[in-house]
């Protein structure tokens, strides 16, 4: 299955990025066989408003059924929830590790926002 | 005859000029605060509101029994205010600009539009002045819906002072399209200059004539005159720098009330816009 | 890294001078100018522009005149009033959109029956990085007339980060726009800290104390410095506990001093050349530092 993880880099030993709607990045990683596609965000990253909704699109359009970020903000978290993505914050450095840490089942599913608009 | 008062930056007196002038007519004069971020004007001229309406814009409300989730609407929507997330589709009512094509486009008929509040309207009057202040509900991102509702309330044949918000965008231009004349304040200094060319700027490309007021004169040094006579654009009114001035402001009294031997300045202005907006009268003419 | 930024709600209350002052006084910051409607800071740190990028952003709809049938259906549906009929060359009834007033939301492109309406992207303005006596300035320039400046602002900060991670910096100084609308909101969400500079009159408290809900409404932490406090001492006092209620702490009172805009005019900050207000300045500077 496919997830994804907001980073600040191109590969799996990129930062994680804490931000989800204004990220530069979204990694779409293949947990099966550890491929990846990279995703821009600079739309979302440079919107005024509505960053997470961008975002939230990307992150549906490329068939992700779970994300990894820093934090969710509230139009982000509507959207996902919506559309069946399961939502994971986490602190790890970087996307590999959030990703093993994905598979291990170590994350805490995010049960609402953590931060408030605008992030 | 409607006049805008208006600078490209803030704090040059803008609300200075415009109660003032309301105050040096004689006989009934409308105000319309469209500082609608920051309205200030009935601070100095004290008005008791009268009536208080609230402004809404019609944003979509989707009925769930009929959505399809097929997003046509989010494809439509340039805001990202409403998307189907494949289920239903989701409103983003803080994005919406109130444009109503999601309605119109969704198949199933599943949209409908709801009021959203997004400030209010206050009428007060003080003597023989009307003031009617929009006031922007604390954030809520897009003024010129508001500032329309405002300039909404305009009578016919009634003479109008607007007082515009700073800066050269979309606020300023939903106030000062379709004003006779518009009066731009700045200040001598070169924070006042820079900021009144940006304005001078945004007001020719709307084709309304306009003049100049410059506040404080004495602070600073005469580069703004000498914009102004190199561009041909006529100083309507130098106010002096004046501590007296300042202090009057500071406690939200009215300049030609506190002191009266500045009440024929504001006269005179009012004798300087008639002539622009006469101006703008002749243009029409002509172009019919 | 730290973003502190500098607003005001009243405009004119002198909050690009002491953003101009702050920038000189801190460790090796990035400065942005968010006031991007009537930008101003470049006028006292003199940018060496180094890049310039086009602004693109939104849409605006045009209606190919030699496509329109006259049918009148866009003007019918436009809500924001942009859409006006006019006779054409070859004396046909067209229609035309203002552009003014035209939000670009798509609905007479997408309803047009002749398809006879675009909507290209429109070029708003300009943004710029520069180098300055004071380190790297992101800067931006608004079309005259353009609409989407929150936009512009976002891409100014986003820009100014960007910068500030690639030289190492620590802290950029933003100098926000006047009011509480979208350019605003767009400058301080997510900012560490916000400087709300307002003057002892009764629009500097009123504006101010909107502009402290606006900043707890995004849930980012206000100090308060009153310029020119001694031009009405007792206005100055209220605004000083109107603050505090509003949760905001008083971070510093500047003096009424004409050496503000003599420095101006001579293109320097008035730390540059002293005086009262520069004294008072560096002690709201280390106060500021302290908190940050």
């Amino acid at each position: 299955m496919k997830i994804a993880c907001t980073t600040t880099g191109n590969g799996l030993q990129s930062p994680v990025d804490p931000r989800f709607g204004r990220a530069q990045r979204l990694i779409i990683v293949d947990t099966d066989t550890d491929a990846f596609t990279v995703v821009d965000n600079a739309a979302g990253a440079a919107a005024a408003q509505g960053a997470g909704i961008q975002a939230a699109e990307a992150v549906v359009r490329a068939g992700a059924v779970a994300l990894i970020s820093g934090h969710i903000g509230p139009k982000a978290f509507r959207a996902l929830r919506a559309s069946g993505v399961k939502m994971y914050t986490t602190d790890a450095p970087t996307v590999e590790e959030a990703v093993k840490r994905f598979k291990a089942g170590s994350l805490t599913e995010a049960k609402s926002a953590d931060v408030n608009g605008h992030w | 005859m409607i006049i805008a008062v208006a600078s490209g930056k803030g704090g040059t007196g803008k609300t200075t000029v415009a109660v003032n002038l309301a105050r040096s007519l004689a006989g009934p004069v409308h105000l319309f605060d469209c500082d609608v971020e920051e309205p200030n004007a009935n601070l100095f001229l004290h008005g008791a509101v009268e009536r208080t309406d609230e402004v809404t814009l019609p944003v979509p409300a989707v009925d769930a029994a009929k959505c399809n989730g097929c997003n046509e609407c989010g494809r439509l929507c340039q805001y990202h205010a409403i998307a189907s997330f494949g289920s239903q589709a989701l409103v983003f009512s803080e994005l919406c600009h109130g444009c109503g094509g999601c309605m119109l486009v969704c198949p199933r008929g599943a949209i409908t539009e709801t009021p959203r509040r997004i400030g209010v309207l206050e009428t007060a009057r003080s003597g023989d002045i009307t003031i009617v202040t929009g006031r922007i509900d604390v954030g809520v991102a897009f003024a010129p819906p508001l500032i329309r509702a405002v300039k909404g309330r305009i009578g016919s044949g009634v003479t109008a002072i607007l007082d515009a918000p700073p800066g050269t965008s979309c606020p300023v231009i939903a106030t000062v399209t379709g004003a006779d004349a518009v009066i731009l304040v700045t200040e001598p200094t070169p924070f006042g200059l820079h900021d009144l060319t940006l304005a001078v700027e945004t007001v020719r490309e709307l084709g309304v004539p306009f003049g100049v007021v410059v506040n404080r004169v004495g602070m600073g040094d005469g580069r703004v005159h000498a914009y102004c006579a190199k561009e041909g654009i006529p100083v309507l009114l130098d106010i002096p720098d004046d501590r007296r001035i300042a202090e009057a402001y500071s406690s939200g009294r009215l300049l030609v009330e506190a002191l009266p031997e500045y009440r024929t300045l504001f006269t005179g202005l009012w004798q300087a816009v008639g002539e622009l907006a006469a101006k703008k009268g002749r243009a029409t003419e002509v172009a019919r | 890294m730290k973003e502190l930024v500098v607003i005001s709600g009243k405009g004119g209350t002198g909050k690009t001078s002491i953003a101009a002052a702050l920038a000189l006084l801190a460790d090796r910051p990035v400065v942005a100018d968010c006031d991007v409607d009537a930008a101003d800071l470049h006028l006292l740190l003199a940018p060496e522009v180094k890049e310039r990028h086009e602004f693109i952003s939104g849409h605006e709809a045009i209606i190919r005149a030699a496509d329109c049938t006259g049918c009148g259906r866009c003007a019918e549906l436009c809500r924001f009033a942009a859409i006006h009929q006019r006779k054409g060359i070859d004396g046909r009834i067209v229609y035309a959109v203002d552009p003014v007033a035209c939000e670009g939301c798509g609905v007479c492109v997408r309803f047009c029956p002749a398809k006879a309406i675009d909507l290209p992207d429109s070029r708003c303005g300009e943004w710029m990085v520069s180098d300055t006596r004071v380190g790297p300035m992101v800067h931006a320039r608004l079309a005259a007339a353009a609409e989407n400046s929150g936009k512009l602002v976002s891409l100014v900060r986003k820009e100014a980060r960007r910068v500030a991670e690639e030289s190492g910096r620590d802290l950029i100084i933003v100098d926000g726009p006047p009011g509480i609308g979208c350019p605003v909101i767009a400058s301080l969400t997510c900012a560490n800290w916000v400087l709300v500079v307002t003057e002892p009159t009764v629009s500097g408290e009123h504006d101010m104390a909107r502009v402290l809900e606006l900043a707890r409404h995004f849930g980012i932490p206000a100090a308060v410095c009153i310029n020119k406090y001694d031009i009405n001492l007792g206005t100055a006092v209220r605004i000083e506990s109107a603050a505090r209620a509003n949760g905001a702490f008083i971070a510093g009172r500047i003096p009424y001093d004409r050496k503000v805009t003599e420095a101006q005019i001579m293109g320097k900050s008035v730390v540059e050349t002293g005086g009262p207000a520069a004294e008072a300045i560096q002690q709201l500077w280390r106060v500021l530092c302290r908190m940050l």
